[in-house]
């Protein structure tokens, strides 16, 4: 059993000891100690009942910080210690912890640092580490969530949707050290829709795949942006598309849309083209309008315009686009892109370095500045 | 969840409100003025917020590449520069409208008098990670 494969045990194990009666707080420090000594004792033999005896390590664990608020370091765990006696763990228990976890009290930043630690039971030194912050920040991040929630109450915990937005986060933003993020993402989606029958978080699910599949290509070595029309597709996962697809399909079929799965949907049919050019914008377009019934937002109506652009020509594009926002941000970028395809290369030379200005990160900053830069060189060698 | 950095001048910003040089002040408002300052550090880092904090000499040197195989050209300090900074503490919070809520409690650090001082800092944006879902 590999470390991740442990990590599958977590809310099991939590709301095991959750349901016997340990508070909240406690319980997950004790899960998370029990982890820290399945590790080492599982190192050359696993238990044949790792889950049972994780609970059985996990609840000692508990009673001992509960008794003396310190756990005893260097207790003797037999790793045959047998299957615990008493509570079944329910997936009902598991997914009422998700909840928990995505409490509306939290800030997003808190659930989501929640969620890694008690849903993923990642370390808090693993998710200081994909959010750039100290150790010690991180650790009162998370000992505060835990008490806002235990405060609360158990009563009102988050629902599907506020955990939905909680993951999505966590695939989309971070960066990746030790532990890839958005890897962790999709386990824990996966666990979620295997607990709660609702055809968005499969669209979650399959948004995260296709996405996932792609990401080989979609940067260069030293961290470049690679623009979807120029990415190597044979660097793409077929198998995550497959599956993606699939999980996307029966999804769909349940005709309960929303946006994740209109999300999803736009991303397979990046998917499905073998080559840029055999993209199907116009379908793209008509999700982007599904999209646009869910959320009506400025990102969407520019990243439509985008599509917009590619359907019926960079004209309708620029069309689009003056129904998007001003201070979105990439709108410079959008609008720059489309005057070039337009062939006014110096209006979008000088809207590609106002991109570059405006850039929300480095990555892009750079990219926008090369736009910027190809395209005066263009001008300059015109004359 | 977004990084700030919140920048603390020397020179270069606009006029505090309470607009006494530190070295003018009596050693109990100092005292108040440090303390102040990491109460609210550690402030921060139970709130979870808490990413770095630094001050810096008011003295630098200007130093540039003089060629291969040559040591470095050094120049200064200018005292007729401008922009002097004098530390910075870097926070992560959920919004830009709390990096500005933070920054403007840090700004009335309490100065001569025991009144805030209402100093400038100045809250810039780090330039983040890109995002995964693009379109």
């Amino acid at each position: 059993m590999d470390d991740v494969e442990l990590r599958g045990l977590v809310p099991k194990v939590l709301s095991v000891l959750v349901r016997r009666g340990a508070d909240f707080a406690t319980a997950e420090d004790a899960v998370q100690e029990g982890l820290i000594r399945a590790l080492s004792a599982w190192e050359h033999d696993a238990p044949s009942d790792p889950e049972g005896w994780l609970i059985t390590v996990s609840w000692r664990v508990f009673i001992d910080m509960a008794r003396s608020n310190t756990a005893r370091r260097d207790r003797e765990v037999r790793s045959d210690s047998g299957a615990p006696t008493g509570v079944v763990p329910s997936a009902d228990d598991t997914l009422h912890l998700y909840f928990l976890c995505a409490h509306p009290d939290l800030t997003l930043s808190s659930a989501v640092a929640l969620t890694l630690r008690a849903v993923g039971g990642l370390t808090t030194a693993q998710i200081a580490q994909a959010y750039l912050v100290p150790e010690s920040t991180m650790a009162q991040r998370i000992s505060r969530a835990k008490r806002t929630v235990g405060r609360a109450g158990l009563d009102r915990p988050g629902d599907a949707r506020t955990v939905m937005r909680v993951l999505y986060l966590v695939f989309n933003e971070g960066y990746s050290g030790d532990i890839d993020v958005a890897a962790e993402a999709i386990r824990l989606t996966r666990q979620l829709a295997t607990l709660v029958d609702e055809p968005e978080v499969n669209g979650l699910l399959a948004l995260m795949l296709l996405h996932h599949a792609r990401r080989r290509s979609r940067t260069r070595p030293d961290g470049g942006i690679v623009p979807l029309a120029e990415q190597d597709r044979s660097q793409w996962d077929t198998e995550l598309i497959a599956e993606g697809v699939a999980i996307l399909q029966a999804a769909l079929a349940q005709d309960r849309l929303g946006e994740y799965q209109a999300q999803a949907a736009i991303a397979a049919l990046h998917a499905d083209a073998l080559r840029f050019e055999d993209t199907d914008w116009v379908q793209i377009v008509e999700w982007y309008d599904e999209l646009l019934r869910f959320a009506d937002t400025p990102i969407i109506r520019l990243n439509r315009a985008v599509a917009v652009g590619e359907a019926d020509g960079a004209p309708a594009g620029l069309t689009a686009l003056t129904d998007v926002d001003e201070n979105v941000p990439r709108r410079d970028a959008v609008a720059a892109h489309l005057h070039e395809r337009n062939g006014d290369f110096e209006l979008a030379a000088r809207l590609y370095a106002l991109a570059a200005r405006n850039a929300p990160n480095l990555a892009e900053r750079d990219h926008q500045t090369r736009q910027a830069a190809r395209l005066n060189q263009l001008l300059h060698q015109q004359g | 969840m977004a990084k700030y950095l919140l920048l603390k001048h020397y020179r270069g910003a606009p006029a505090p409100v309470n607009d006494v040089p530190m070295d003018q002040w009596t050693p109990k408002e100092i005292e108040a003025h440090v303390e102040f300052m990491s109460d609210f550090a550690a402030r921060l880092e139970r709130t979870g917020e808490f990413v770095d904090s630094q001050a810096l000499a008011p003295d630098g040197v200007w130093v540039r590449s003089d060629g291969e195989g040559r040591p470095p050209v050094t120049d200064g300090p200018f005292a007729e520069t401008k922009d002097l900074i004098a530390g910075w503490m870097v926070i992560d919070v959920d919004s830009y409208e709390r990096a500005l809520e933070l920054a403007g409690e840090l700004s009335a650090a309490p100065g001569t008098g025991g009144q805030p001082i209402h100093e400038w800092l100045e809250v810039r944006p780090f330039l983040g990670a890109p995002p995964t879902v693009t379109e």
